[in-house]
């Protein structure tokens, strides 16, 4: 009401023009840089909490969850490899470099993998010693930079996994900002200390499928064929790139979804470029399947995965294990509270916090400042990402029983519904109450 | 001298077999015959042997070598030499793309021509081609040094970080961020020694030196057209 006591249009914030992108315009015009963060697509997207698990009734019988056993093991690598990796649990720790995280946070990693009975994985700058000492199960990136690669770590491995891409960024490099690059990670990468230091999006000595062929030839022939090799692709056309990667010899294949986390890459490429998780799994699972290889070529997935109802959820949608990184970040103590009034001197909150690049992580693990480092305790966070490991290795298995199931990779897509048009189509699972989904031919 | 018929027995018998050889051995000198254009011809071994190629290979021939020395009597496919980190490799004939590729250390020598992104992300490694190179060689090199008695193609040095370019032809351009560098005492000697080991009738004062401008090591957004 005005001073007349007529009403008045009341003030409407826009919804395109939102109070963050007006923000964002602003700080682009007085930096003159776009934003750079670490993790994966913030934006709501179709996800696993969009599909819900059927349960047993009179047409399915399920398995006492106290006296019945429901296995958890998975073989990966059984394609070709002399030594596939045997892993007691489905889900292992996806590549995180030693660079971007702190050796702490790598050593817990390793720690809780190894103490979990599953993998650990490399990334950009090679293998550390600290990490091939405390994983069992180590995999080893074999990425475009190849910083730090050479053949007797590669030989140290229990499986290598070729990156062509990842989720948060499908056809983009890396950035490591100079505050990052100690003398440690410069010497490990031959690069000077300080520099700002790209990763470049393709591989110097191989392009296309036929070529990845025979690099993955060179790759087997120097590690005598003893260990499986993976290709790990960032999820945008999964039907042709799973394809692929079983033509190039892949023993598995890694499909990391837009909601998978990098250490620093531009904001509007984790936002804008690539497929949810959960787009991309029944693609990928329908070219193993076409080309008679599913389960004989086993699919990781990745990008989101944070609970055991997540696990199971994208292993009844066909995936062999699954992978975590963010999640496993927050298991070790990122993001954590407890931290909260220095994240507010960095300007951010709890949560929220996703400057990984800047390498002032209060939490002491995606820095290589020495002072932080000392706050993570590798021996506890590894304790807390094998608890971690072991909650959701049972809410999986809970709900594998609650559906009939002795395996968990006996979970299969008649088991979920969708809760809404998206998730049908997407995860290719009738809507909730129906026995349709969008593009199901008979309708 | 060992020989190797490549055609007859395989790629996994000879690698394997050259892979086993640990210095203590006596087999210490290598013929293979037939390579018949294969890939991943001598690739990972590690120890101080001999080995010839009678004939042309494919891909990433000697990939990743440590200690060796093996010699092409032919041309090479792709990659060679790719992530080599010791002893030395040389090819006869000319080389396709991505030569020496990322390699960490030893001596790549090609007495051909080499073609484009020849030592792209060198790490270290030395490379010398007696001929000429193709576009885009050296792309993000951060160490080691590639000498060109030849020309050199398009967008050398692109993003390089510090490894060392020396070429005794022309330039048909430069790459974002690389310049042409003063060629101090301590460059002739290197590129004394780097001719003398690759068998390269050339002398150093011959040369011309490029490398880094650095402006890009750090971003800047004034710079944003260069990327």
């Amino acid at each position: 009401m005005d001073s007349n006591n007529i009403p008045r249009t009341v003030p409407i914030q826009s919804a395109t023009f939102s109070n963050p992108i007006n923000a964002e315009i602003r700080r682009a015009s007085a930096t003159g840089i776009y934003d750079i963060r670490g993790g994966g697509a913030k934006r709501k997207v179709p996800h696993f909490d969009d599909l819900l698990f059927l349960g047993a009734s009179i047409s399915r019988y399920p398995l006492e969850g106290y006296r019945e056993k429901c296995e958890t093991k998975v073989t990966l690598g059984t394609r070709f490899a002399k030594k596939p990796i045997e892993l007691d649990i489905p889900i292992t720790i996806a590549g995180m470099s030693f660079g971007a995280l702190s050796g702490p946070a790598k050593e817990a990693l390793g720690r809780g993998a190894s103490a979990a009975g599953t993998s650990t994985t490399t990334g950009d700058g090679g293998m550390t010693p600290e990490e091939r000492g405390h994983s069992t199960k180590l995999v080893y990136q074999y990425l475009p930079s190849r910083y730090g690669m050479n053949p007797d770590d590669l030989r140290k491995a229990d499986a290598i996994e070729v990156v062509v891409g990842q989720g948060a960024k499908p056809g983009g490099g890396g950035m490591l900002l100079g505050q990052k690059i100690s003398d440690r990670v410069a010497e490990m990468r031959t690069l000077p200390k300080g520099i700002d230091q790209r990763s470049a999006c393709r591989h110097p000595d191989w392009t296309g499928p036929d070529d990845l062929e025979i690099k993955i030839l060179e790759l087997r022939e120097i590690t005598d064929w003893q260990v499986p090799i993976y290709i790990k692709v960032g999820g945008t056309r999964p039907y042709y790139d799973t394809a692929l990667a079983v033509k190039a010899g892949a023993d598995v294949v890694v499909l990391d979804g837009m909601q998978g986390g990098t250490a620093a890459t531009q904001d509007v490429f984790i936002e804008h470029v690539g497929l949810p998780t959960l787009a991309c799994i029944r693609p990928a699972v329908q070219a193993l399947q076409d080309l008679g290889v599913h389960r004989e070529v086993q699919l990781v997935v990745s990008g989101g995965i944070r609970t055991g109802a997540d696990v199971a959820k994208a292993m009844a949608l066909g995936a062999d294990a699954v992978a975590i990184g963010t999640a496993a970040l927050i298991a070790l103590g990122d993001n954590d509270p407890k931290w909260e009034s220095e994240y507010q001197k960095l300007g951010t909150t709890t949560g929220a916090y996703d400057d990984w690049h800047e390498g002032k992580d209060p939490a002491g693990i995606t820095t290589q400042d020495a002072e932080l480092m000392k706050r993570l305790d590798p021996v506890d966070a590894g304790r807390r990402l094998r608890n971690y490991l072991k909650v959701m290795t049972l809410e999986a298995q809970t709900i594998a029983r609650a559906c009939g199931h002795n395996h968990l990779h006996n979970l299969e897509p008649e088991d979920l519904c969708a809760l809404t048009m998206e998730a049908a189509a997407m995860a290719r699972v009738p809507l909730a109450g129906t026995d349709w989904y969008p593009g199901k031919a008979g309708f | 001298m060992q020989t190797y018929d490549l055609e007859a027995n395989g790629l996994r018998g000879l690698n394997s077999a050259l892979q086993e050889l640990n210095g203590s051995s006596n087999k210490t000198a290598w013929e293979i015959v037939n390579p018949k254009g294969s890939h991943a011809i001598a690739v990972g071994l590690n120890s101080p042997v001999e080995v010839t190629v009678k004939g042309s290979t494919g891909y990433y021939c000697a990939g990743m070598n440590q200690q060796a020395t093996v010699r092409v009597e032919g041309s090479v496919g792709p990659g060679v030499a790719e992530n080599m980190m010791s002893g030395t490799v040389i090819v006869e004939g000319d080389a396709s793309q991505y030569a020496g590729a990322t390699g960490h250390g030893g001596l790549l020598v090609i007495k051909g021509n080499a073609s484009s992104r020849c030592g792209i992300s060198m790490k270290g490694i030395d490379i010398v081609v007696h001929g000429n190179i193709g576009h885009m060689c050296a792309f993000m090199g951060q160490a080691g040094n590639l000498v060109v008695l030849g020309d050199a193609g398009d967008a050398l040095g692109d993003s390089c970080y510090e490894a060392r370019f020396f070429v005794r032809g022309s330039v048909k351009s430069l790459g974002a961020d690389c310049i042409e560098k003063e060629m101090r005492p301590e460059h002739i000697e290197i590129l004394k020694d780097l001719l003398a080991r690759a068998g390269a009738d050339a002398k150093p004062e011959e040369f011309k030196r490029y490398g880094s401008a650095r402006k890009l090591y750090n971003f800047d957004v004034d710079n944003a057209q260069a990327y």
